[in-house]
């Protein structure tokens, strides 16, 4: 098992326009990131659980070209609207940085 | 032409770049240097007030050197969606600063305003003749929406930019503009194909983004036939095939679909080439023009005022019931603001409990505090500042007074950092408008002035 902060290179979150905030993995080693993919952890259906999001709401793009993936989720509240707390979306990334990868299954 | 080579300053103008990043990147030839203004990022405030959320005096310094530098070369300088938002005073803004500079260092040009602000009435027109559509989720647009509107810009293509470049323009403020707009528009009048001109505007927003470190500074694009090359000028800093394709998925909601006003750039078969140890080669992208042209709108509308106040907890007892004094504490500020005849529907309250769920509030998965201390940000909205203040002010006498069960902090429950301990924040602004339309053609709706400064 590996967790995303111990195995990528870069996790973080920004505004997609003021009512998306997009989170976005990547790795350097694009032949780990083909493991990481083949294990389907990744999905929609996690940033649905993770983020209480309805899954057909989330945009999810794996971008080989990349070695990233993408994850697009309506924000809670748009940016700069009353009860907004991250008017950039950059502190939304938090909750994968725990995900278990089961990179020994793969 | 064999090669466009593009200059890119910072990733805002104001954001600051290194000197000696301009005057590297300047030798190597740039047919065209600019920086992108703005951004829908820092909120809908801006927007609203017609103001920059850059500093004039940054601004300012980042223009002028900008400007000398541009016709020391007899290039372009071209600065898209003009003090961060791109509506009217935030063009007439830049352009006094871009006067006040030419006076000051002796300068002249011939300068193009490409304004983007639309107007209420021109827009029912296109929303009556059925040229609209919602974006996000969004309702349709209407009448009512559009009139109640504060501000609404178009987000411009590289159409307009084109043309000012036709009529002799040396310096081009322009409006609203998709990020990339201002550099595949000389690229692509340049004669050089639509997909690398587009890639490579979207490597040119941000200024150094696609390197390591990453910092505001400048980044040099040379766009080719079927590829780009992106290097930044400063010797600190190297583009790699990891920052350039950790760029490619910036602010996009996907990697691979980049919607612009004529067409679709397709990233889906790029691929990210170190060609030395500081840059980087991006081949395979493809532009799909579009049936139908459209221009993004952004509008704000005003929802009241607001005011604030920060202040902190280190009392364990009250961290440990800080849920249920909260929820007391709102009912005790609804009964006094009530008894001076505000009622609870005349205002909003919003309490941000950093330590527990400040930053991600709903979406926090925690739901254990550990930590020593809690801040608080208390927020209220009111239909006027009036209200907003008065009922802020009972917030927080309430913050600091209200009494719990087992308190022994009997003097007061809050640490308030300042004096004064409310903060007027004026005008509360909104996203009400995130829709495209259809226009007869790319520059009606962005009017172009010329100017000989």
């Amino acid at each position: 098992m590996a967790r995303i902060r111990d195995i990528a290179q870069i996790c973080k979150s920004k505004n997609a326009g003021p009512f998306a905030v997009t989170i976005d993995v990547l790795f350097e080693d694009h032949a780990l990131y083909q493991r990481v993919k083949a294990t389907g952890v990744l999905n929609a259906a996690l940033f649905s659980r993770l983020y209480g999001v309805a899954e057909a709401d989330v945009l999810f793009t794996p971008y080989d070209a990349a070695s990233a993936f993408k994850a697009t989720l309506p924000r809670l509240v748009p940016a700069g609207d009353i009860g907004d707390t991250d008017v950039y979306g950059a502190q939304q990334h938090a909750p994968l940085l725990d995900v278990d990868i089961p990179l020994d299954a793969a | 032409m064999e090669e466009f080579r593009m200059l890119s300053t910072s990733g805002i103008l104001g954001y600051g770049y290194a000197e000696e990043s301009l005057k590297i990147g300047m030798s190597w030839q740039p047919h065209v240097i600019g920086c992108d203004g703005g951004s829908t990022d820092p909120g809908p405030y801006y927007l609203g007030a017609g103001k920059s959320f850059c500093s004039r005096l940054s601004v300012k310094r980042d223009l002028r050197l900008m400007l000398m530098a541009a016709v020391a070369a007899k290039i372009p300088c071209i600065i898209g969606t003009s003090g961060g938002a791109g509506g009217e005073p935030h063009l007439q803004d830049t352009a006094t600063l871009v006067r006040e500079i030419a006076k000051e260092e002796g300068l002249t040009f011939k300068m193009a305003l490409i304004h983007s602000e639309q107007s209420a009435d021109s827009l029912v027109e296109r929303v009556n003749a059925g040229l609209s559509r919602p974006l996000a989720k969004m309702k349709p647009l209407d009448e009512d929406t559009i009139r109640r509107a504060t501000r609404i810009v178009g987000m411009m293509g590289p159409e307009p930019f084109m043309k000012a470049l036709d009529n002799g323009a040396q310096v081009i403020l322009a409006g609203r503009s998709s990020d990339p707009a201002q550099w595949a528009g000389p690229a692509i009048r340049a004669g050089m194909a639509p997909a690398p001109s587009w890639y490579a505007g979207k490597m040119l927003e941000c200024g150094a983004e696609p390197t390591v470190p990453k910092e505001p500074d400048c980044i040099f694009l040379r766009v080719r036939n079927d590829h780009i090359v992106c290097e930044p000028p400063n010797p600190i800093r190297r583009s790699t095939p990891l920052a350039v394709a950790n760029f490619a998925l910036h602010e996009n909601s996907s990697p691979i679909h980049h919607v612009e006003p004529g067409g679709l750039l397709d990233t889906s078969a790029c691929t990210f080439t170190a060609i030395n140890d500081r840059a980087v080669k991006v081949d395979g992208m493809t532009w799909q023009p579009a049936e139908q042209y459209t221009i993004k709108l952004e509008g704000v509308e005003q929802v009241g005022y607001r005011a604030m106040t920060v202040c902190g907890t280190r009392d364990p007892v009250l961290i440990s019931q800080i849920d249920s004094y909260l929820e007391t504490h709102r009912d005790k500020v609804a009964t006094k603001a009530a008894s001076f005849g505000v009622q609870p529907d005349k205002y909003k309250m919003v309490v941000r409990t950093y330590g527990k769920n400040g930053v991600m509030a709903g979406w926090e998965p925690e739901t254990e505090i550990r930590s020593h201390e809690l801040g608080f940000v208390v927020e209220v909205v009111g239909q006027t500042q009036d209200i907003a203040n008065a009922v802020l002010a009972m917030a927080r006498t309430s913050m600091l007074h209200a009494d719990f069960p087992g308190r022994l902090c009997k003097e007061g429950n809050m640490a308030f950092p300042f004096s004064p301990s409310d903060i007027e924040m004026g005008p509360l602004f909104r996203f009400s408008v995130y829709h495209v339309v259809a226009p007869a053609d790319p520059f009606e709706m962005f009017p172009i002035e010329y100017e000989t400064v």
